[in-house]
């Protein structure tokens, strides 16, 4: 009674796609018990920022890193580190304000998004929001 | 691709929200253990058919059933189930997404959980007959 056992079963595959998919089913949640994008906006950025709280303990276990220098350090700490760690991409750094205390991080591919397709009438929705909320928090604790 | 320990992150961000909102509002539990099951639900469903997409169909419900409880509970957890909480309000997801998985199946059931000793948790599957 043996049946074919379950091709390209990647472990990590599934756990990324799991992340994904339960992360669409909250949003898709929060926008049934919330009326504005607005208010999920927020309700995700603070989530996020729940996250980020306790997500810096696990980064700089396993990263190792030592206190950044300066800001710049910061900036390239989040991206070529923090993100790489946790979501397999590395977002580029840029948009750097005159005074150095403001850039901007561009994600290309984003495995948030997989699947995901915004329709017109929520064009206010940051879907990617919770991301906003896990830096703010993370940054906060160091 | 996603590192493992963001769905827990996000698992135990999840419970935290959705109990929330619902005790805010009036003190309903059940609604929120509802709400937490229905997403369990949902997501259950996506990955079973992301999982069985190039596999043939199951031979009868038992081979659905056993593919459920091993592979696809591995492929979830990575693991025997060894660190889920007492808390029912922890075990609500992952009852949904049995439920979603074994739905997308073609098999229509009721899936509760319950906690004897720490840390066995025991999930119960009552498969529905219309």
């Amino acid at each position: 009674m043996s049946r074919p056992n379950v091709k390209g079963l990647d472990p990590k595959k599934v756990s990324g796609e799991l992340f994904t998919l339960t992360y669409g089913a909250i949003v898709a949640q929060l926008l049934k018990d919330y009326e504005s994008d607005e208010e999920v906006n927020k309700q995700l950025d603070r989530m996020g920022y729940n996250i980020g709280v306790r997500l810096i303990e696990d980064f700089l276990a396993r990263s190792g890193i030592s206190r950044c220098n300066d800001f710049r350090e910061t900036s390239d700490a989040i991206a070529k580190i923090g993100f790489k760690m946790f979501l397999g991409i590395t977002p580029s750094v840029s948009n750097w304000s005159p005074a150095g205390d403001e850039f901007s991080l561009q994600i290309e591919s984003n495995p948030l998004v997989d699947f995901v397709e915004l329709p017109d009438s929520h064009s206010n929705l940051s879907y990617c929001n919770i991301l906003c909320g896990v830096i703010r928090g993370a940054l906060e604790m160091v | 691709m996603a590192d493992e320990v963001l769905f827990d992150y996000l698992h135990m961000e999840m419970i935290h929200e959705f109990f929330n909102e619902n005790y805010k509002k009036e003190g309903k539990s059940e609604e929120s253990m509802t709400t937490l099951e229905l997403l369990g639900f949902r997501v259950g469903q996506c990955v079973i058919e992301r999982l069985t997409k190039d596999s043939p169909r199951f031979k009868d419900e038992l081979d659905a059933m056993k593919f459920t409880c091993k592979d696809f509970w591995m492929s979830v957890y990575k693991k025997q189930i060894d660190n889920l909480r007492t808390n029912h309000q922890f075990l609500a997801f992952p009852c949904g997404l049995i439920r979603g998985a074994l739905s997308n199946l073609g098999i229509t059931s009721v899936v509760t959980a319950e906690v004897a000793i720490m840390p066995a948790c025991k999930f119960q599957i009552q498969i529905q007959r219309v």
